[in-house]
């Protein structure tokens, strides 16, 4: 196994409803997928979020274009109007979900296809 | 033959620009969704201001974008900009287009989302400042049918303006479950303009082509509900299995029951096909079982007290330091001066204002950080006492804070809650209205 940050594997987006935050990870093929269904699970992300995310997790498989869904409630302060956060879409939490480090097949590590990187101002 | 829908609008403040791509490509539908939960709370404070508004303001210039193309019988145009006032939007409307001179054209205004009236009825708080169902495509059909070329409405369900043309054209009926939640889909996949073609993007996002003309969608319908997805020629972005899968599972919760006003679709059980040069194939989706609901969900928004904030920059060293040193200060003073706060928000961009607790910054010293402090309160009056203290740490503060730029401390502003609520469907269908005026 080797230990990988999920921003080298897999793509994300998030978004709101009310108070609850609507985050999709997405992978690039049904090995990765695969690996992600494994560790990345509803209470391994309640606990990556802490204090952001009050309520429950739930997760939910879209395998047709290999993605997984959380659903996390009590995460945006209140909800857009009410929130006092600057983020009060919650459009920040696929990037902050990216910053988790998981434990995955060397395999997997090895063909991770999101390593490439903006190139850098001239 | 197939229908083909551009996405015009993703929110009240979207390009205009594209608008006019997809127009010169050609388009059946110009469908623009103007509102978002944060739009309906916007529009309140307008109404709240002025009773003749509450729907989004620019609606005109997308009028007069595609009279050309309607008059010629080119395009039809569907939007929900009516917000919570769609009487006033349509009058608005049919003013533009008087000034521009047109004649002929047949203007079709949805009302009866609004609920607020029957709020006890529902159980509803007494201090609602709006309460609007979601209302589906039944209303617009019904406007597309008596011929209406412009359709204004209030707050039907985004992915529900896209489905009405193709229920018009196609005759699809109303238990013909597995196409309206093809027709959802294809709906869901435009109502957000640029995020299907390239925007906010979070793959190669800088190997989009020509990023500052993003392109709007189009998609190509058939009769059968499978649909190809792509842009105008000539613009900017991409149009792949990645940007689409993206916006497919875009603020829908559960993707295998995708919640519509018209049905309940399974966004699990379609395939999407990446057919090169920007096209997109979506085919083979069903309905959810069951497929639909006997409610709608609708959105009621009350008063949730006053905020304000202020931004504070300082540069290396000990930035962090010197931020949170400045915003303890403001909240002392506040604490001091008895102001009564009912929550406060620091946040310190650089280090971990939107990572929170997931940052680990190790030994890594920020060189700049700007603090943010945020607050509520019970009334305007106190959000803005807070606020007066914000240049005294120019002089009383910590040590080399930057200008604050013109963000200072800023006006209060109100806060507004919003929360679902659900609605038996035939005590809405009994109060919507389709009413089609010739301009």
């Amino acid at each position: 196994m080797k230990r990988i940050q999920l921003r080298d594997l897999c793509g994300a987006r998030s978004g709101d409803k009310g108070d609850i935050s609507d985050l999709s990870l997405f992978a690039d093929d049904e090995a990765a997928y695969d690996a992600l269904l494994a560790v990345v699970t509803a209470e391994k992300v309640k606990a990556h979020f802490g204090e952001l995310v009050t309520g429950d997790v739930e997760r939910y498989e879209a395998r047709n274009v290999l993605a997984l869904k959380f659903v996390m409630h009590g995460a945006l302060g209140g909800g857009a109007p009410r929130s006092l956060r600057s983020d009060n879409l919650g459009k920040t939490h696929g990037a902050t979900l990216l910053r988790m480090w998981v434990d995955v097949p060397d395999e997997i590590a090895a063909n991770a296809k999101r390593r490439e990187r903006p190139p850098a101002h001239p | 033959m197939a229908v083909r829908l551009g996405g015009g609008q993703g929110f009240y403040g979207d390009g205009h620009r594209p608008v006019d791509d997809l127009l010169a490509a050609g388009v059946d539908y110009l469908v623009c969704e103007a509102l978002a939960e944060l739009t309906l709370a916007i529009l309140q404070k307008d109404r709240q201001r002025d009773e003749s508004l509450g729907y989004t303001r620019d609606l005109p210039l997308y009028l007069q974008q595609a009279m050309p193309y309607v008059l010629d019988g080119r395009t039809r145009f569907i939007t929900n900009a009516g917000g919570i006032n769609p009487v006033a939007a349509g009058r608005a409307v049919v003013g533009a287009a008087k000034s521009l001179g047109v004649s002929g054209v047949k203007v079709a205004t949805v009302v009866g989302d609004d609920v607020r009236p029957r709020g006890s009825e529902l159980g509803l708080p007494d201090d609602a400042l709006f309460a609007n169902a979601y209302l589906g495509a039944r209303p617009i059909v019904e406007a597309l049918d008596a011929g209406a070329q412009v359709v204004i409405t209030g707050r039907v369900a985004d992915a529900s303006l896209f489905l009405a043309p193709l229920v018009h054209e196609f005759g699809w009926a109303w238990d013909d479950w597995d196409r309206l939640a093809a027709g959802v889909v294809v709906g869901h996949l435009l109502e957000c303009s640029g995020q299907v073609t390239g925007g906010n993007y979070s793959g190669r996002w800088w190997e989009n082509p020509d990023p500052t003309r993003i392109a709007f969608p189009i998609a190509s319908v058939e009769a059968d509900g499978s649909a190809v997805i792509s842009k105008p020629p000539g613009t900017g972005g991409m149009v792949t299995f990645d940007t689409v899968r993206e916006q497919l599972l875009y603020e829908v919760h559960d993707p295998a029951h995708y919640f519509s006003p018209d049905v309940v679709a399974d966004f699990t059980s379609l395939t999407l096909d990446d057919l090169g040069d920007d096209r997109v194939r979506v085919s083979g989706v069903r309905a959810a079982s069951p497929p639909s609901t006997d409610t709608y969900k609708g959105l009621v928004c009350t008063p949730a007290g006053f905020a304000g904030e202020a931004r504070l920059a300082y540069p290396w060293p000990d930035a962090e330091a010197k931020a949170r040193a400045a915003l303890a200060f403001l909240r002392t003073r506040a604490e001091e001066n008895g102001v009564p706060v009912e929550e406060w928000r620091e946040e310190y961009f650089g280090v971990n204002a939107f990572g929170g607790p997931t940052v680990d910054n190790g030994d890594c010293e920020a060189p700049e950080v700007i603090g943010r402090l945020a607050w509520r309160t019970a009334d305007r009056e106190s959000a803005g006492r807070i606020a007066g203290e914000v240049g005294v740490l120019g002089l009383s503060g910590p040590p080399t804070i930057a200008g604050t730029g013109r963000g200072g401390g800023g006006r209060p502003s109100q806060l507004l809650a919003v929360e679902p609520f659900y609605v038996d469907k035939k005590l809405v269908d009994d109060q919507v209205r389709v009413e089609v005026e010739e301009v």
